[in-house]
C-alpha cells in the first residue's frame, strides 16, 4: 500500500520543489527546451543524494547529537571521496529535533517536503525515533534509526523501511545480565525509570538471568528525569541486593548513581548499568562511576584489537583535534555508512533496491562484522561489556572505561521474530 | 511490619522524607521572599539555582575550596539578581502581575542558553568535600552525610532570615514596604531600594540552593527546570510570602512523596501536584498565606 | 491591560490606514481566512503553514480567557492534549472515522475544561494560574500512566489517516497541500464561530469581566457562570487545535500536555498581542517562522527566543498587532 502512496507522491511531486523550479526558471530554455520528463531524468542521474539527519542538537543530550552529527558526516565525506555514487556525491542535512516528538515529526516533514530527501537517519530517543518512523514509513522513505529502543523492532511499528542501527535495550542487558550475574550474585534489585525504554531493559535483565536462577528482591519505579532518588534508595538496601541494576539512561543514571554512592550503596553491591555512556561518565566523574558494570556498542580502546575500529578513529582524531569519537557518535558514523553502502551496492537511491541491499550487507564499518536481521532489521553486532576506571588508573581524560568481556554478535540473543509478532 | 514493610524501613523513608522536605525548603525560600515582599513571581527560580550550581564549579576551580566557594557563590549570584531587578523587573512593577512572570519566563532562557555557551551542554562534575563523602548510620540506616549536612545548613538559613526580617531594622523597613509601600515612601526611605536589595537576597539564596545541591543532584544548564516546578508547589502549599508557610509545606511535600514513592511508586511525582491542587482548592491562600492578598 | 479590540480598532478611522485596519476590523473573519488561503505560498514548507494554522487557533482559543475575559492561565496544555489523545485514541484503537474523531477530541478537551475550570474560577489572580497549572500537571501524569490507551512516554502511534474517503474525491493527506486545506476548512470555521462569539452578548460580559469584574457583578452577570462558561468554550477550540495535530502528526506526543504548550500560548498570545482577533495567529506566525529560521542558523535559539519575550514585555506589550493597530489609529 505504501508503495502504491508513493509513486502517487512522486507522480505529483517529481522531486522537484517550488525552489528548484523557481532556480531552473532563471537558468531559462536549456531546461524548459529539454522538456519536463527528460529534465527529470538528467536530473535523477546527477542530483546529490540527500540524506536528512534530525537529532537533538539543543537540551539535555546536545553534546551526544553534535557527536553524532560529526561523525556521520565523516561516514558522508569517505562516501564522496571514493566517488560516491557513479558520481553523484552525499549531503547531510542536519536538523534540531529538540529532543521532542512532536519537533521531530514537523522536522522530518520538513526535510521529506523542502529538502526532498532520499533518506533518513537520526534521533536519539525512542519516542523521538517512534514519531520520525511513523512519518518516513508513510511516505516510503527509509529510516535508519541510531538511539536505542525495543519498540521500534516490533511489527507493530516496524515497515520494511524501517532500519535499527542502534542496539537495544533487550540485547544490552541481556549482555551485561549474562557476565554479570554468574560473577556477582543471585539477589538481583531493579531502579527502573517509568517509561518503555526502562522497563525493556528489566525484561532483557530478567531473561538472561532465568538461566541462572535469580531472585528478584526489588523493583523500585521512579519517575522519568527524577532529581532526587534519595526516597528509592533505601527500599533497595532494606531487600540487601547482591547486584543493582540501574535501567535508567543519560541523566537519570548519573543522579542515581551519584545519590546511591553517597548513601554508601556501593560497598554493599555491584552496580550495573545497561546503557553506560562516555560523554555521561566524563560529565559526572570517575568517583561516582568507579567499579560499575555497564554495555556498550563502543569504546575507543577497541582500536587495540579491531582494525575498523582503528580507522574510524583516526579519521575522527583528524578533525577533532586527537579527541577519540564517543559511542553514541559511532552510532551516528555506522548508521550513515551502512546506508550509503546499501545505495552503492544497489547503485540507485530508490527505495526498493537500497532496501534489498541493505537486507543483504554485511558490514564493518567500526566493531567488527554487522547485518541487519531480516525480519525486523535489526542490526546484529557485539555487545562490549565495560568497567568504570578509578581515577587513579586513568592514563588521559579520554580513558574512562575498560572493555572486560565481548559479547559476541548474535541473533540468539535477540527476540525472536515470532515474538515481535512477525512472521516467520 | 506495616503493609509489608518493617519498621525501620519505614522510619528511615520517613526521615527520607524530611531530609528531602529541608532540600524543597531550600529550594522555595528564595521564590515565597520576593514573591512576599515584591508580589513579583520570579520564573528565572530555577535558572538562579543553576547558575548557582555553575558559580559552584567556576570558583571551586579558582579556589581549590568547598567552604570557601559556598561563601562567595550568593554573592556572585546575588549580584546578577540585582541586575535583573534594577534594569529588567522594574520599569515593569504597576504593570500588573503577570508581566513580571512572562519576562522571568523568558529571562530563565536567556540564562540557561548563556551557561550552555559559556560552560557546554552535556554537565559537569561536582563532588561534595572529603570531610562529608560517606554515610553515616542514624540508627534505622545508613544515611549520607552529605545531606545530614545540608539539613543543618537550611536551618541555619533559615533561621538567619528569620532573625534578618523580624529582629532588625532593616528587616522592618523592609516588612513595611511590603505591608504598605506608600507609607514607607513618605517616611523618607527609598523603596526601591528596599525592593532591590530583597531581590538581589533572593536570587542569593536560590544560587546558594544550586551550589549545596550540586554534590547531590548533577549539575547541567537544564538542572532548574524542574526544581521551578517543585518550589512552586512548595511555596503555593505554604503560602506564597510566608516563610514559615514554605518551611513547613516544604517538609510536608517532602513527606509526602517519599511515602508515595515506597508505597505507589508511579504516583510519587503526581503527589505532589494532587497535594497542591488539593490545598489550593480547600484553601487558596495557602496553608500559611494572608488571605486578600494578590486577590 | 487595557488592549485594542474591535470596536478601538474601528476608532480614528481618519487615515488611510486606519481605515484599512478598520475594514479588517469588520470583516475580521474574511481578512483572516483570504491571508490564510494564499498562505502556504508564502512559506517555505507546507508543515511549517500547518503548524502556524493549529497552533493559532490554540492561541486564539487561549486568548479568548487571556485576552478578553483578562484571566491567566497557566494549564491550557491540558485542552490541547485532551484533544489530541481523544481524537488519537478513538482512531487508534477503536477505529473511528477521522470525523467524528476530531468532534470526539473537541469534546473531550470542553469536558476536561469543565472540571478544571469548576475548581479553579474559585481562585483569583496568580492563584488561577498556579491551579491550572497544577490540575494540568495532574492531567499529564495520568495520561502518560495510561500507557495501554496512550502509549506512556513513547506517545500514541498510528493516527494514519491519508486517504479521506470523501466520495467523489481522491484526497490524500499525504499531499502536503491538501493536509493544509483540510486543516484550513476546520480553523475556518472555528475563526467564523469565535467572531460570532464575541460579537454575541456573551462577547460583551466576557470584556466587562475584564474591565471590573464587580462592577459586572453588580450589574447582575452571574461573573462565576460566565467565566466557566467562557472557560469551557476556550477549551473546546484548543481541544479542536489538538485533535488536528494529532491528524497532522499522525502521533500524538506527550509533550502536547506538558506546561511548556502552555507557556507557548501564553508566548504568542503575548507576541502578536493578548485580545486582539488577529494576534494570535500573528503571534503563532511569528514565533514559529522566527525558530524554524534561528534554529537552522544557531543551537542557540532559545537565546534568541528568551530575548524576544524579553523585549516584547519591556518595549511591547501590546504586541505586534496590537502595537500595530495603537499606531495605526492614532
Amino acid at each position: 500500500m505504501s508503495d502504491k502512496v508513493k509513486s502517487k507522491l512522486t507522480r505529483k511531486f517529481p522531486g522537484v520543489s517550488r525552489r528548484s523550479v523557481l532556480k531552473s526558471a532563471a537558468v531559462g530554455a536549456t531546461a524548459i527546451g529539454a522538456g519536463p520528463l527528460m529534465f527529470n531524468i538528467a536530473k535523477a542521474a546527477s542530483e546529490t543524494i540527500r540524506i536528512g539527519f534530525p537529532v537533538p542538537l539543543t537540551g539535555p543530550y546536545g553534546s551526544e547529537a553534535q557527536e553524532q552529527a560529526r561523525c556521520a558526516q565523516i561516514a558522508v565525506d569517505q562516501f564522496n571521496a571514493g566517488g560516491g555514487l557513479g558520481g553523484r556525491m552525499a549531503e547531510l542535512l542536519v536538523r534540531d529535533d529538540k529532543l521532542k516528538p512532536g519537533e521531530a515529526a514537523t522536522r522530518t516533514l520538513e526535510l521529506i517536503e523542502k529538502d526532498k530527501v532520499h533518506f533518513v537517519c537520526g534521533s536519539l530517543s525512542a519516542s523521538v525515533q517512534l514519531s520520525v518512523n511513523a512519518v518516513t514509513k508513510a511516505r516510503g522513505i527509509i529510516y535508519v534509526s541510531i538511539s536505542q529502543s525495543d519498540a521500534i523492532n516490533e511489527a507493530k511499528d516496524f515497515s520494511k523501511y524501517t532500519f535499527h542501527e542502534a542496539m537495544n535495550p533487550h540485547m544490552t542487558a541481556g549482555a551485561v545480565g549474562r557476565y554479570a550475574f554468574p560473577k556477582f550474585g543471585k539477589r538481583v534489585a531493579f531502579l527502573i525509570a517509568d517509561y518503555a525504554y526502562g522497563h525493556e531493559m528489566v525484561r532483557g535483565f530478567k531473561q538472561a538471568g532465568e538461566a541462572h536462577g535469580i531472585e528478584v528482591v526489588a523493583e523500585v519505579t521512579h519517575p522519568l528525569a527524577s532529581k532526587d532518588f534519595s526516597p528509592f534508595l533505601p527500599q533497595i538496601q532494606a531487600a540487601r541486593p547482591d547486584v543493582l541494576c540501574l535501567c535508567n539512561f543519560g541523566y537519570d543514571q548519573m543522579n542515581s548513581l551519584k545519590q546511591a554512592t553517597g548513601f554508601g550503596m556501593k560497598q554493599q553491591m555491584q552496580v550495573l548499568a545497561p546503557a553506560l555512556l562516555y560523554n555521561q561518565r566524563r560529565a559526572g566523574g570517575a568517583g561516582a562511576y568507579e567499579g560499575v558494570i555497564g554495555g556498550a556498542n563502543y569504546h575507543w580502546t577497541l582500536e587495540n584489537s579491531v582494525a575498523s575500529a582503528k580507522a574510524f578513529n583516526d579519521a575522527y582524531r583528524k578533525e577533532n583535534e586527537g579527541a577519540p569519537p564517543s559511542d553514541y557518535g559511532a552510532y551516528g558514523y555506522a548508521g550513515v555508512g551502512a546506508l550509503l553502502d546499501g545505495v552503492k551496492k544497489a547503485g540507485t537511491t530508490d527505495s526498493d533496491p537500497v532496501i534489498a541491499a541493505l537486507e543483504e550487507l554485511k558490514y564493518d564499518k567500526y566493531k567488527g562484522t554487522q547485518y541487519y536481521r531480516k525480519c525486523d532489521h535489526q542490526s546484529v553486532q557485539s555487545v562490549f561489556i565495560i568497567e568504570s576506571k578509578s581515577k587513579k588508573d586513568m592514563a588521559n581524560e579520554y580513558d574512562v572505561f575498560d572493555i572486560v568481556h565481548t559479547d559476541e554478535a548474535s541473533e540468539d540473543v535477540l527476540r525472536s521474530c515470532a515474538e515481535l509478532g512477525h512472521e516467520a | 511490619m506495616i503493609g509489608g514493610f518493617p519498621i525501620e524501613l519505614l522510619a528511615l523513608q520517613l526521615f527520607t522524607g524530611l531530609a528531602l522536605g529541608s532540600v524543597f525548603v531550600l529550594l522555595a525560600v528564595g521564590l515565597s521572599l520576593i514573591f512576599g515582599l515584591l508580589t513579583v513571581v520570579n520564573f528565572a527560580h530555577g535558572a538562579f539555582y543553576m547558575l548557582g550550581a555553575y558559580a559552584g564549579v567556576f570558583f571551586i576551580g579558582y579556589l581549590g575550596n568547598f567552604w570557601l566557594t559556598l561563601a562567595v557563590v550568593p554573592f556572585a549570584v546575588g549580584a546578577v539578581g540585582l541586575g535583573v531587578e534594577r534594569w529588567l523587573v522594574r520599569p515593569l512593577y504597576g504593570r500588573g502581575i503577570d508581566y513580571p512572570l512572562m519576562l522571568t519566563f523568558g529571562l530563565a532562557y536567556i540564562l540557561v542558553e548563556v551557561v550552555r555557551i559559556l560552560f557546554g551542554a552535556e554537565g559537569m562534575p561536582f563532588d561534595a568535600p572529603d570531610a562529608l563523602m560517606g554515610a553515616v548510620n542514624i540508627g534505622v540506616g545508613y544515611f549520607p552525610a552529605y545531606r545530614l549536612f545540608v539539613i543543618a545548613a537550611t536551618a541555619v538559613l533559615v533561621v538567619a532570615l528569620w532573625l534578618f526580617l523580624e529582629k532588625t531594622s532593616y528587616g522592618l523597613v523592609i516588612r513595611a514596604g511590603a505591608r504598605d509601600s506608600e507609607i514607607v515612601r513618605v517616611l523618607g526611605i527609598d523603596i526601591s531600594l528596599v525592593w532591590l536589595v530583597v531581590f538581589g537576597l533572593g536570587t542569593a539564596v536560590a544560587g546558594l540552593a544550586g551550589v549545596l545541591s550540586a554534590p547531590m543532584r548533577s549539575v547541567f544548564p537544564d538542572m532548574g527546570t524542574t526544581v521551578l516546578v517543585e518550589a512552586f508547589v512548595v511555596t503555593v502549599v505554604g503560602g506564597m510570602g510566608s516563610l514559615a508557610g514554605a518551611v513547613v509545606a516544604g517538609l510536608l511535600v517532602g513527606v509526602v512523596v517519599s511515602m508515595t514513592s515506597l508505597f505507589a511508586p508511579a504516583m510519587a511525582e503526581v503527589s505532589m501536584f494532587a497535594l497542591m491542587a488539593l490545598v489550593l482548592l480547600v484553601r487558596p491562600q495557602g496553608l500559611f498565606g494572608k488571605k486578600g492578598l494578590m486577590g | 491591560m487595557t488592549l485594542a479590540n474591535p470596536q478601538e480598532e474601528l476608532k480614528g478611522s481618519g487615515r488611510r490606514l486606519a481605515g484599512v485596519v478598520a475594514l479588517m476590523a469588520r470583516h475580521r473573519v474574511l481578512a483572516v481566512l483570504g491571508f490564510l488561503l494564499v498562505f502556504p505560498f508564502l512559506l517555505p514548507y507546507e508543515a511549517l503553514a500547518v503548524n502556524i494554522l493549529i497552533y493559532g487557533l490554540f492561541a486564539l482559543g487561549f486568548n479568548l480567557v487571556f485576552g478578553y475575559m483578562g484571566v491567566l492561565s497557566f494549564g491550557h496544555a491540558a485542552f490541547f492534549g485532551l484533544g489530541s489523545y481523544a481524537t488519537g485514541i478513538v482512531i487508534v484503537h477503536y477505529g473511528m472515522h477521522w470525523f467524528p474523531a476530531i468532534l470526539v477530541g473537541a469534546v473531550a478537551a470542553g469536558l476536561g475544561a469543565a472540571v478544571i475550570g469548576a475548581l479553579a474560577i474559585r481562585t483569583r489572580g496568580i492563584y488561577f494560574a498556579m491551579v491550572t497549572l497544577a490540575l494540568s500537571q495532574c492531567v499529564y501524569y495520568l495520561v502518560y500512566q495510561l500507557e495501554d490507551l496512550s502509549g506512556g512516554e513513547n506517545g500514541l502511534r498510528g493516527v494514519d489517516v491519508y486517504d479521506l474517503g470523501l466520495p467523489g474525491l481522491e484526497l490524500t493527506l499525504l499531499d502536503p497541500l491538501t493536509k493544509y486545506y483540510f486543516v484550513f476548512v476546520f480553523v475556518a470555521l472555528a475563526v467564523w464561530l469565535f467572531s460570532r462569539i464575541l460579537a454575541s452578548p456573551f462577547g460583551a460580559v466576557l470584556e466587562a469581566l475584564r474591565e471590573n469584574e464587580d462592577r459586572a457583578r453588580a450589574c447582575g452577570t452571574n461573573v462565576a457562570l460566565s467565566k466557566w462558561l467562557a472557560f469551557v468554550i476556550s477549551g473546546l477550540f484548543c481541544g479542536l487545535a489538538g485533535s488536528l495535530n494529532a491528524i497532522h502528526l499522525t502521533i500524538v506526543p506527550i509533550e502536547s500536555l506538558h506546561y511548556h504548550t502552555s507557556g507557548l500560548a501564553v508566548m504568542m498570545s503575548l507576541l502578536g498581542g493578548m485580545g486582539t482577533f488577529f494576534g494570535p495567529f500573528v503571534g503563532a506566525l511569528t514565533f514559529l517562522v522566527l525558530e524554524d529560521v534561528i534554529t537552522l542558523v544557531t543551537v542557540h535559539w532559545q537565546l534568541f527566543v528568551g530575548a524576544l519575550f524579553v523585549f516584547f514585555i519591556l518595549f511591547l506589550p501590546r504586541g505586534i498587532w496590537g502595537s500595530f493597530l495603537r499606531w495605526a489609529s492614532r
